[in-house]
């Protein structure tokens, strides 16, 4: 898939090349090297061990389930695990890095070469993953607590992250949506990161640089920590736009490190390439090189859960439409409570269908998630039974569904207090029929003169009369029978 | 009997479980030494109610007929490189001062656990950083020898354990913990005329112990004989699950395996340690080593350790360059000195910290560390110095074919006096000459006092052994140690 996107410039056409650098807090009750805890939320200060505070003589001890959650999310991306890996220090001062170096992997990272797919439309996609390695997040300066002072909050200092550094296969801020917003699926599908980008759980560095088409590569820059799909989209349209104009002006583009304003959806410089720090990486030596064993690996990957791409491709398989099979899969809570319906025996198509248009609609009404869904898979499929056996017409169906919503009630409970089980009594409709034939002369003599529409009418007129009950395929044939007499 | 403070540790252990005199008796001795003992200012706090309370505990212990722990009713002496509980540790910085932690290292709990008490914090080089313990911010220790010249020239005690060697050789403490990261235990030990081994790294949890250089850093014991080492390594050492490198392996019998005969043992003599200007009272007291070895049993063979030269320049690279990142954390942000001068910034704030905390040595090496990780730099300096220490690693290696332990001197000089190399940071880097080739390769080494030079200085023999193999190296020492009869001791001037 070649991306057309294009940024119109006064010399011609500009070409935009886009790599992500993303952060992701690895899900872990403890931080990457000390027992503290990682709790979001949390009073300042309250969750910070000896060693994220780095008090004299302190180690750190690598934490084996941050490995094998970045393990984990190598294996999803299809990426190779490096055996030997060896942690590093970025060494620099800040009054929230109490270590004064940053615990990273510059030189032999845990996870190498991977790839993701992405869609748009048809058009699928790869965008190459060139790394990911582990490494500790910093604290927190408050600067809004006291007049001339700042507060530090150690809260976040050690916990883990995974720093996933993309290609710079992207094209467009489409493209770049549709890449976190895949990334952010995958690693929500295997419990590696939460997700949660308001909350500071995933956040990207962009690098953009433009060029036109066919040229090198372009001087790019790096904007920092912004944190919604959003966001980096704005991000991109306003970077690759200044570059455009700067170049179009004969400037030229600075290395440098950028921030986005979200509130205005601007850019500016942070600091050049000549301020860039020294960072002085070397191997940390209070660590030994990370080396996994095979077994180790094979529980990763058997642990994995099936992902996105592979669970789109079942569900196209069992006649469920594109579109549906999409929305189903895009997060996976979805697509696990999707999956529970299944299992209950519920045809896929019309399980889909339902899903996808009666409860993510009600949901949206009611303002909540599928985790709150107040309706349990079981229960629905339940309510799917009863339409397909006949018992509810789809009218009906939704009738019961409202009050299901509402009550937390099992549908069978509902058909039953309420009476709304369908009629196929033929008698009972007939005579409905007769008695709305007769309420309705005008109606009539004009259906009877050749306005055929009406016909319509006629069946509302019966259904409403019987409250909704009435099997409308019987409804259909009774009334033709009378209306042709 | 003689006076209390002339015991080593298996002395004061064995009579204190034989009732031969309580602990308390033992730890009021010595804290009396220690009380005595300021001329030679080896103490930056004295813990005397620490050493007390142990004592009690273990005086109640044996009186209510409970087995007693193996070093019950030794007081010793803790370098205050160690974090202890509620004292003060500074390693001996000004940066540090007042700096109470919260916890205990594993190495001093370890103590604490096998009975031993605390005199006091023994004075050092700030940080662990030199070789004649003139760094500290808390001043000079002096060695408690003097020259037989009739000359009062305060001598240096060596370091940077050189509180634990001084207190060790003048009395006052039948035993003191140090640190070694090129040769902190074994160069001191050699000058005041004690034993001390620094254990395979990893051997010693580095946990609560202030970092000089953490691939380096080895904690051991400083004593007046062989045994008393391994009594007190065995403490000491244990796999920790708080330090990543500490070895998940039991800690060897080493007392009960102490065995002095050589006999079927190689020793190797490294052709590369015969250094220039080497005095030759030392290579005459090498000499005397090899042929105590082989009175003892020992085939001796010539071995080449071709990479040995290149050993000092790594070392004074990879040391620094760690020490450069793991003294950062001393910025004035959450514990010990900050300096805020009126209007500062954090910048400012962390120059004036590290400006006012840290002594000369240590912003030297603070210096030559931010260099030699430079970008531009770093390949030049660190990684060739890495890819040197895996050739000297290399060198042991295949010694370890030819020979089961190795023997050299321990420093290229006796003592020497107080400002004597000060001025002089690369005459003072070369005392470490013998030390490092050991250190950087992680393997166990110790010295042993072998002699006295015509001052009347001590000087040592160092052995070195495979890794893991801390046995053999007692082994030797205490053959060498057997055959030398060292009992010079300096005579009390303080």
């Amino acid at each position: 898939m070649e991306s057309t996107y294009r940024i119109k410039g006064a010399t011609g056409d500009w070409e935009v090349v886009i790599g992500l650098e993303v952060h992701a807090q690895v899900t872990s009750n403890a931080k990457l090297f000390s027992g503290a805890a990682t709790a979001f939320g949390a009073e300042p200060n309250s969750q910070v061990s000896l060693v994220d505070a780095a008090m004299p003589g302190m180690l750190p001890v690598p934490n084996r389930e941050c490995i094998r959650q970045a393990v984990r999310t190598g294996l999803a991306i299809d990426a190779q695990i490096n055996k030997w890996s060896r942690f590093d220090r970025k060494n620099y001062f800040y009054a929230d890095l109490p270590q004064g170096y940053q615990i990273s992997q510059l030189y032999h990272p845990l996870v190498g070469e991977g790839a993701i797919e992405i869609e748009d439309g048809d058009a699928v996609k790869t965008i190459g993953v060139e790394r990911i390695h582990v490494e500790q997040d910093a604290g927190k300066l408050m600067h809004d607590q006291h007049p001339t002072r700042s507060y530090v909050d150690l809260n976040r200092s050690g916990v883990a992250l995974m720093e996933i550094v993309s290609r710079p296969d992207m094209r467009s801020p489409a493209e770049a949506g549709a890449y976190l917003t895949k990334l952010r699926s995958i690693l929500r599908y295997v419990g590696s990161c939460d997700g949660n980008m308001d909350q500071g759980s995933m956040r990207a560095d962009v690098n953009v640089s433009v060029r036109k088409p066919g040229d090198e590569l372009g001087t790019r820059t790096e904007t920092k920590n912004v944190n919604s799909v959003r966001f980096v989209m704005a991000a991109i349209d306003h970077e690759a736009k200044r570059q455009v104009a700067v170049l179009e002006d004969g400037g030229a583009i600075q290395q440098e490190t950028r921030l986005f304003n979200p509130d205005t959806g601007t850019t500016r410089s942070m600091r050049s390439k000549e301020d860039a720090h020294d960072y002085r990486y070397f191997p940390d030596p209070d660590l030994l090189p990370l080396e996994l064993d095979d077994a180790f690996i094979e529980e990763c990957r058997a642990s994995l859960p099936e992902l996105p791409d592979a669970k789109r491709k079942r569900y196209e398989a069992l006649g469920i439409s594109a579109y549906a099979a999409n929305v189903l899969t895009a997060e996976v809570e979805s697509a696990r409570w999707f999956d529970a319906l299944l299992d209950t025996g519920a045809a896929p198509v019309a399980a889909a269908n339902w899903v996808t248009s009666e409860l993510f609609g009600a949901l949206n009404r009611l303002g909540t998630s599928i985790v709150d869904s107040p309706v349990e898979p079981g229960q629905a499929a339940e309510l799917l039974a009863l339409v397909a056996d006949g018992t509810l017409s789809g009218s009906l169906a939704k009738q019961v569904f409202e009050a299901m919503l509402e009550t937390g009630d099992a549908p069978g409970k509902i058909v039953e207090e309420r009476g709304l089980k369908q009629t196929s009594d033929t008698g009972a409709i007939e005579a409905v029929i007769a008695d709305v034939l007769t309420k309705n002369p005008k109606q009539l003599e004009q259906y009877r003169g050749g306005k055929e529409t009406l016909f319509g009418f006629f069946v509302g007129q019966t259904m409403k009369a019987m409250a909704g009950k009435a099997n409308p395929q019987v409804v259909n044939d009774l009334l033709k029978k009378a209306l042709a007499s | 009997m003689s006076d209390l403070t002339d015991l080593g540790i298996r002395q004061i252990r064995d009579g204190v479980a034989g009732g031969d005199f309580s602990a308390r008796e033992v730890a009021e001795a010595f804290n009396a030494a220690v009380a005595a003992a300021k001329p030679l200012n080896a103490f930056i706090v004295e813990t005397p109610d620490h050493a007390l309370a142990a004592a009690d505990k273990v005086d109640q212990a044996r009186a209510a007929g409970e087995t007693l722990p193996p070093m019950a009713g030794v007081p010793i002496g803790m370098k205050d490189l160690f974090c202890t509980h509620g004292v003060q540790t500074t390693a001996a910085s000004h940066i540090l001062e007042g700096f109470k932690p919260e916890y205990e290292s594993t190495v001093s709990q370890n103590l604490w656990n096998a009975g031993a008490g605390m005199l006091g914090k023994l004075n050092l080089d700030q940080f662990a950083m030199g070789s004649s313990n003139e760094t500290s911010y808390f001043g000079n220790v002096i060695s408690p020898w003097r020259r037989n010249d009739g000359g009062n020239a305060p001598l240096a005690p060596g370091g940077s354990s050189g509180g634990s060697a001084a207190v060790v050789a003048g009395r006052i403490a039948p035993g003191a913990t140090g640190t070694d990261t090129g040769g902190s235990i074994r160069q001191p030990a050699a000058f005041v005329g004690i034993s001390g081994i620094k254990p395979t790294y990893g051997r010693c949890s580095r946990w609560g112990t202030i970092a000089f250089a953490s691939s380096l850093d080895q904690a051991g014991p400083m004593a007046r004989d062989v045994r008393d080492c391994a009594i007190m390594l065995e403490a000491m050492s244990g796999f920790d699950p708080k330090d990543a490198t500490s070895l998940d392996l039991p800690v060897p019998k080493w007392e009960e395996g102490l065995n002095a005969s050589m006999a079927g043992k190689r020793v190797g003599i490294p052709r590369e340690y015969r250094v220039d200007n080497m005095p030759e009272e030392i290579e005459a007291l090498w000499q005397q080593g090899i042929a105590w070895m082989r009175d003892a049993g020992a085939e001796i063979v010539e071995v080449s350790l071709p990479h040995t030269r290149y050993a000092l320049p790594a070392y004074y690279i990879i040391a620094p360059a760690e020490a450069s990142s793991n003294l950062a954390r001393y910025d004035g942000v959450r514990f010990g000195q900050r300096d805020l001068p009126e209007g500062a910034n954090l910048q400012d704030m962390y120059a004036a910290t590290r400006e006012a905390g840290f002594g000369d040595e240590v912003k030297r090496r603070i210096l030559i560390g931010t260099y030699v990780l430079s970008a531009g730099f770093y390949d030049a300096y660190f990684t060739q110095a890495s890819k040197v220490r895996t050739l000297i690693a290399q060198d042991f290696e295949r010694a370890w074919k030819r020979c089961d332990v190795l023997l050299t001197p321990t420093a290229p000089s006796a003592a020497f006096a107080l400002g004597e190399k000060s001025a002089d940071p690369l005459a003072m880097y070369l005392n470490d000459v013998f030390t490092v080739p050991s250190s950087l390769a992680g393997l166990p080494a110790m010295s042993v006092p072998g002699g006295l030079d015509k001052a009347g200085l001590p000087l040592g023999l160092q052995v070195i052994g495979r890794a893991l193999d801390e046995q053999g190296v007692l082994d030797a020492a205490l053959a060498i140690e057997e055959r030398a009869g060292f009992v010079a001791r300096p005579e009390r001037w303080w």
